[in-house]
């Protein structure tokens, strides 16, 4: 009996293109990027390091709501998204803001959902992402019921959905993945397997030796990747929608990384639950400094264009917060007007009772 | 006009949405092939097909964020949760993801989902069956919730709550299912949401009610009659929102009033509804507004259901009592 476990969970080798040094290992996987998509991932990966590093020190001066950091993590996010169309579809957890921000979702509107303000969470018409989920699992059923969507409509489209190492516990999670691989979804699910779950390690959240094979028992295609080389990420993900267009079903893509900072910023202390050693060992690991390496090799890198996306990023930020900080003050007439389409008699006489309050 | 039973009417309802909007999708455990466990969905799948109405795997979690899913990609998803008792499992969906939609998304996105599930006691079902749980519902802002007690409300109410681009919670009580016909027009007609009906007109006493407790009310009212006292039936129909405005005028008429529900005391509809009319129309009450509901324990072991769901006589007693006040 244990033997078969074994020879299943012996299939799932890391998935990888790059290796820590930047060179290529996988020749046959590469993918077709040009070279202007090259420097477009890398200067997205900068991009979002710069905002994580200025939203930390926001949320630490007060200017910021709930954030979860990213560092660590780029390849992973960056890579699997830059493999959809704009016409696809994300339903992201809580982590997964740079995703919403690259598929069209306005800085402005990620800062005023992280101040917790109604207007974080109004998708702009045409951008095809949900507000990060907060209840661990629940976008996944509805990454299947998405899909399936697409599936029905004939769309050439996916929907993406994204979760943690700990998230793959959840009992969503099973009915997600085996509702997308009985109905053929075009439904792709990611796991960014960063470890730690909060504080839990990925070792105590399952005995399975990959979260990858979780996709056998669904009947589904599962790969387990290197989530630190941002082009073995974007490969799979890239194979993985062509098979969900062209009728093949899902895929679970487990993304092997490391988030280096806490689990938010309100209060988490990693040194609690991991060593100095273990961080040390990831951040060899590093996503940009393994990509930097590839790209300066090949001459498509250089500190100047580096220092132009760290400037320009800087920028963004400033004034997507100096925009959010012209939102308006919210009311309680505001948020009732969201709760249906026709207010029922109770929210209808609130209504009247809080215009006349909030006039005052 | 047909004469049907109130399942029937259901079935015709979803018949009758499935034409009129290729949007429309129906599925749940069994609905497919089978045509559901008690037939509601009976000759739909062949008559619209698989792609329209399909089987679920056995999943109600599953099942609920399969409909959220599809209702953002446009379509309009008519899920059936098997037996209500069973909520528990999706209730993240219903409570924390649909009800949330709207106002999570500041009115960008909606869930136009209607969640159809049969409940009620009186059929002798294994435990976790047959519980009145909308007082759940009720407490979970962004949501409607329906009852419907005779055939003709069934049809109406089930293509306004298919139609209402909000998540709409549609609970069949099990023992009216097939108990007795009544006229259904063949034709579509929508009964607003959020509307009672008045089932018996009367002087003295208003009974507010809903669900099976419409026609042991309905019987109490007969014999309170040959007592001499004229009772108002009025059924709520929709549980949320309520419709407070032909409450009040029922109570500011009688002046009194009793509250029937199959569920339990605690924190039910009734409380709600004896709150309204004390915040309303005190000064028209003649005596409290008193209440009919089970026991505050679990919902009953199948032999015990006999003694423990309230009936008629608990009604003829409570109406009596605030009569006489």
């Amino acid at each position: 009996m244990t033997k078969t476990i074994d020879a299943v969970q012996d299939q799932f080798e890391t998935f990888q293109i790059l290796s820590e040094d930047g060179e290529v290992v996988n020749e046959s996987a590469m993918p077709n990027l040009s070279d202007e998509d090259l420097q477009e991932l890398m200067r997205r990966m900068v991009y979002t390091r710069i905002w994580d590093q200025r939203a930390i020190s926001l949320n630490r001066q007060g200017r910021l709501g709930f954030y979860a950091p990213v560092a660590g993590q780029e390849a992973s996010m960056l890579g699997t998204h830059y493999a959809l169309d704009k016409e696809d579809w994300i339903l992201p957890g809580y982590r997964d803001i740079p995703q919403m921000v690259f598929h069209g979702f306005p800085l402005t509107q990620a800062f005023l959902w992280s101040r917790g303000h109604f207007q974080g969470g109004q998708i702009p018409e045409g951008v095809n992402v949900l507000m990060p989920q907060i209840i661990i699992g629940a976008q996944i059923i509805q990454a299947a019921g998405v899909g399936f969507g697409l599936k029905k409509q004939g769309k050439k489209n996916v929907c993406i959905t994204y979760t943690g190492d700990g998230g793959a516990s959840q009992g969503d999670f099973y009915e997600g993945l085996n509702f997308a691989g009985a109905y053929r979804a075009n439904t792709i699910f990611v796991v960014q397997n960063n470890r730690f779950a909060i504080s839990v390690p990925v070792e105590k959240q399952s005995a399975a030796k990959t979260i990858a094979q979780k996709a056998v028992a669904a009947g589904i295609e599962g790969i387990q990747v290197d989530g630190m080389d941002v082009l073995a990420v974007y490969a799979a993900t890239q194979q993985a929608r062509e098979r969900a267009v062209s009728g093949e079903g899902p895929t679970l893509i487990e993304t092997l990384t490391y988030r280096y900072g806490p689990h938010t910023m309100a209060g988490d202390d990693p040194t609690r639950y991991r060593t100095k050693d273990l961080d040390n060992e990831w951040e060899k690991k590093d996503p940009l400094v393994r990509f930097r390496k590839f790209l300066e090799k090949k001459n498509l890198w250089s500190e100047e264009q580096e220092n132009k996306v760290v400037e320009e990023a800087k920028e963004d930020i400033k004034a997507a917060i100096k925009k959010a900080d012209g939102a308006p003050k919210q009311k309680v007439t505001d948020l009732i007007g969201f709760m249906f389409e026709d207010l029922p008699f109770n929210l209808r006489e609130q209504l009247e009772e809080y215009t006349a309050k909030e006039s005052k | 006009m047909a004469q049907m039973t109130m399942i029937q009417a259901i079935t015709d309802a979803m018949r009758n949405e499935l034409k009129s909007n290729e949007q429309v999708l129906v599925f749940g455990e069994d609905v497919g092939q089978n045509g559901g466990v008690f037939r509601a969905t009976e000759g739909l799948q062949k008559e619209f097909g698989e792609d329209r109405v399909f089987d679920t795997p056995l999943a109600e979690s599953g099942i609920g964020g399969l409909a959220i899913g599809l209702g953002l990609t446009g379509f309009r998803p008519v899920m059936e949760i098997q037996f209500f008792g069973f909520v528990f499992e999706v209730f993240d969906s219903v409570a924390a993801q649909m009800g949330r939609m709207r106002y999570r998304s500041g009115g960008v996105y909606t869930s136009p989902v209607t969640i159809r599930s049969p409940f009620g006691g009186g059929v002798k079902t294994p435990e976790l069956h047959a519980d009145s749980l909308e007082g759940l519902m009720y407490q979970t802002p962004g949501i409607k919730v329906v009852i419907p007690s005779t055939p003709y409300d069934a049809k109406g109410l089930l293509i306004s709550a298919i139609r209402d681009n909000d998540p709409v919670v549609y609970l069949e009580h099990m023992k009216l299912y097939r108990s007795f016909r009544g006229e259904v027009p063949e034709e579509e007609y929508t009964i607003e949401l959020g509307k009672a009906d008045v089932k018996r007109e009367g002087k003295d006493v208003s009974i507010i009610t809903y669900g099976a407790m419409v026609h042991a009310s309905l019987k109490a009212a007969e014999e309170l009659e040959k007592e001499g006292i004229s009772a108002e039936v009025i059924d709520l129909r929709t549980i949320s929102p309520l419709d407070i405005e032909t409450i009040m005028a029922s109570v500011e008429k009688t002046g009194r009033a009793i509250v029937v529900q199959e569920a339990q005391k605690q924190a039910g509809i009734g409380a709600f509804v004896v709150a309204e009319i004390n915040d309303r129309a005190i000064l028209h009450l003649e005596a409290p507004v008193l209440r009919v509901t089970a026991p505050d324990t679990v919902f009953p072991y199948a032999s015990a259901e006999d003694v423990w769901i309230p009936d008629h006589r608990d009604i003829v007693d409570k109406a009596k009592k605030v009569y006489n006040f």
